[in-house]
C-alpha cells in the first residue's frame, strides 16, 4: 500500500511538470505573439489551453484520490496539498496567456501605441518567473523559490509604471483609449504571472519546510 | 441498530487530521500543554543485558492523550510499562532514571507499587475480562480496595460503566460472564474495570488492534470523552489512530525517543528525518 504510495506520487509529480512544461510554453507564445504581431501563434495559445484545463482536473482528482486512499501525512502530505495549490495556479497562468494572446490579436490589427512602455523587458521578466519557479518545484529548491518571492516587486513595479504612462497615453490619445486599455491589461496579466510564480514558490516553500510563508513578505528572505 | 447508529457518528467525527484540527479549533485550549502529571527523566530500562530504552525523558500532560509509535520492538511499550511499574515482575530487568507522578518518583524502590496501579490503570492489547460477571469484572477493583457496602459497589459499577459507554448495552443483564460479550464490548468492560478504581491515568497498549473498525471506532470516541477526566498515554501500531486521538505524540525508534510534540506537527511536519521516513512509511 505504502508503496503504491510512493509510485503514484511520482506519477503525480510527473504529470505536474508535464503541465508546468506546457504552461510555461503558453506564456511564451503569447508573449512572443504581441511582440512579433504573430496572429497564428496567438491562435495556437488559445487552442492549447483546453489540453491544460483538462490537465487540472486530472490532477485534481488524483490528489483528491490520494489523500481518500492513502491519508498521506508529513512531506507526502504537504506534496499533495501543495500540488494541488500549483496546480490551480499552473491552469491561472494558461488562463493569463489566453488573455494576452486574445489582446494580441485585437492589438495586430490597430496603430503602435508608442506610451513609453518596455513591454519587451515586462514580459522577459514575467517569463523568468514562470520558468525559475518552475524549475524551482522540479529541483524542491526553496531557497530558489525564496528568491523568486522576492523578485515579485520589480515586476509590480513596472505594472505601476505602466498604469502611469498608459494613463498619460490616454488623455493625449482619446482616439487609442481602447488599445490602450488593452494593452494595460496585457501589462496588468504579465503582473498577475508574476504573482501566480510567486505563489508556486510559496507552495514549495511549505512543500520543503513545512512552514507558510504566505502573507509574511519578511520571510522571503 | 446501536451499532449502525455509532458508524454514522463516526464517520462524521472521524476526519483524521481535518476532524482532529476542527475539535481543537473550536477547543483552543486543546493545543495547551496544561501541568505535567508524568515526568520522565533520563530513563532507561535493560532486560538482562539488552537495552530495551535509552535515556527517555517525556513530559505526559494532564488531561491530554499521549500516543506512542514506532516499530515493533522500539520499546514503546516497555516504556508504557514502566509508568506503573508491570516491568517488575518480569525477572532480570533493571530500571534506571525517574518517574515523577504527581512530583513523587514511583520508579524508586520505596515507592508503593499498588497504589502506583491505582492511579495508573492500564488496558491490554486482547480484552481480558476476569471468568466472572459483568458486576464482578467491574467491582473486583473497588472491593479489594475495601469498599463493601452492595449500594455503593452498584454506584461504582454504573458510573465505571457509562464513562466505558457500555452500560446501555449491559445494564439490562449484569449477570451475564464477561467472556459472553463482544470484542469491542469486552474491552470496554476492562476499560470500566480499569476506571471503578479511579485511577488518575490510563495506559492503554494498543487497545484496538484486536476490534474491528466499528468496535475500533467505539473506543477512540471513549478515549476521546474520557480525555477531560483521565490522562492517557496510548501506544499504538495504527497511525492513523494516534493521529486522530492524540494532543501529543512520541516516536521511539531502537529503544531511543527520537521526537516527541504536538500530534498535529509531527504528522504534518516532523522535526527529525527518522520520523517523517517512519510515517511515511519509507523506513528501511
Amino acid at each position: 500500500m505504502t508503496h503504491l504510495l510512493h509510485d503514484e506520487l511520482q506519477h503525480l509529480k510527473h504529470i505536474l511538470l508535464r503541465m508546468s512544461g506546457m504552461v510555461e510554453h503558453a506564456i511564451n507564445m503569447s508573449v512572443h505573439s504581441l511582440l512579433d504581431n504573430d496572429e497564428s501563434l496567438a491562435r495556437k495559445v488559445i487552442e492549447s489551453d483546453h489540453a491544460i484545463d483538462m490537465l487540472e482536473m486530472e490532477i485534481d482528482e488524483m490528489c483528491l484520490r490520494l489523500l481518500a486512499l492513502h491519508q498521506p501525512v508529513a512531506i507526502d502530505l504537504r506534496f499533495i496539498i501543495a500540488s494541488t495549490k500549483i496546480n490551480t495556479d499552473l491552469e491561472r497562468m494558461g488562463d493569463l496567456a489566453v488573455n494576452i494572446a486574445e489582446r494580441a490579436l485585437y492589438l495586430i490589427h490597430k496603430p503602435q501605441i508608442d506610451a513609453g512602455i518596455d513591454l519587451k523587458r515586462m514580459s522577459d521578466f514575467a517569463q523568468k518567473m514562470a520558468r525559475e519557479s518552475l524549475d524551482a518545484l522540479v529541483q524542491s529548491d526553496s531557497m530558489k523559490a525564496r528568491e523568486i518571492c522576492r523578485s515579485d516587486d520589480l515586476l509590480d513595479d513596472m505594472n505601476r509604471q505602466a498604469l502611469t504612462l498608459l494613463a498619460a497615453y490616454m488623455e493625449n490619445h482619446p482616439e487609442a483609449v481602447k488599445s490602450a486599455v488593452h494593452l494595460l491589461l496585457i501589462t496588468r496579466h504579465l503582473e498577475r504571472i508574476g504573482d501566480m510564480a510567486t505563489n508556486i514558490c510559496e507552495s514549495i516553500v511549505f512543500m520543503t519546510e513545512g512552514r507558510s510563508i504566505k502573507h509574511h513578505a519578511e520571510e522571503y528572505g | 441498530m446501536a451499532n449502525a447508529g455509532a458508524t454514522q457518528d463516526t464517520g462524521a467525527s472521524r476526519f483524521d487530521l481535518i476532524g482532529r484540527a476542527g475539535r481543537n479549533a473550536n477547543k483552543p485550549e486543546q493545543h495547551k500543554a496544561g501541568r505535567v502529571k508524568i515526568r520522565v527523566e533520563n530513563l532507561s530500562f535493560h532486560y538482562g543485558k539488552n537495552t530495551a530504552l535509552r535515556n527517555i525523558s517525556l513530559d505526559i500532560f494532564e488531561h491530554r492523550v499521549t500516543a506512542l509509535i514506532g516499530p515493533s520492538g522500539c520499546g514503546k511499550s516497555t516504556f508504557l510499562r514502566c509508568l506503573n511499574r508491570m516491568n517488575d515482575i518480569i525477572e532480570d530487568t533493571r530500571m534506571e532514571g525517574r518517574i515523577l507522578l504527581d512530583g513523587q518518583d514511583v520508579a524508586s524502590p520505596a515507592a508503593d507499587v499498588v497504589e502506583l496501579r491505582r492511579k495508573v490503570g492500564m488496558v491490554f492489547q486482547k480484552p481480558n475480562p476476569f471468568p466472572k460477571s459483568i458486576f464482578e469484572n467491574v467491582a473486583y477493583g473497588p472491593r479489594i480496595n475495601g469498599i463493601r457496602n452492595r449500594t455503593e459497589l452498584a454506584g461504582i459499577v454504573e458510573h465505571s460503566l457509562r464513562q466505558a459507554a457500555l452500560w446501555d448495552e449491559v445494564h439490562h443483564d449484569m449477570k451475564k460472564p464477561g467472556t459472553s460479550l463482544s470484542g469491542g464490548q469486552q474491552q470496554r468492560l476492562c476499560i470500566a474495570r480499569a476506571l471503578a478504581v479511579r485511577p488518575d491515568v490510563l495506559l492503554m497498549d494498543e487497545p484496538t488492534s484486536a476490534l474491528d473498525p466499528i468496535a475500533t471506532a467505539k473506543i477512540e470516541e471513549l478515549i476521546d470523552r474520557l480525555e477531560e477526566e483521565y490522562t492517557i498515554v496510548i501506544v499504538t501500531h495504527n497511525m492513523q489512530q494516534a493521529a486522530r486521538v492524540s494532543d501529543f505524540t512520541g516516536f521511539f525508534y531502537l529503544g531511543e525517543l527520537i521526537e516527541e510534540g504536538p500530534t498535529e506537527k509531527l504528522f504534518t511536519a516532523p522535526d527529525r528525518k527518522q520520523t517523517e521516513d517512519y510515517i511515511t512509511g519509507r523506513f528501511g
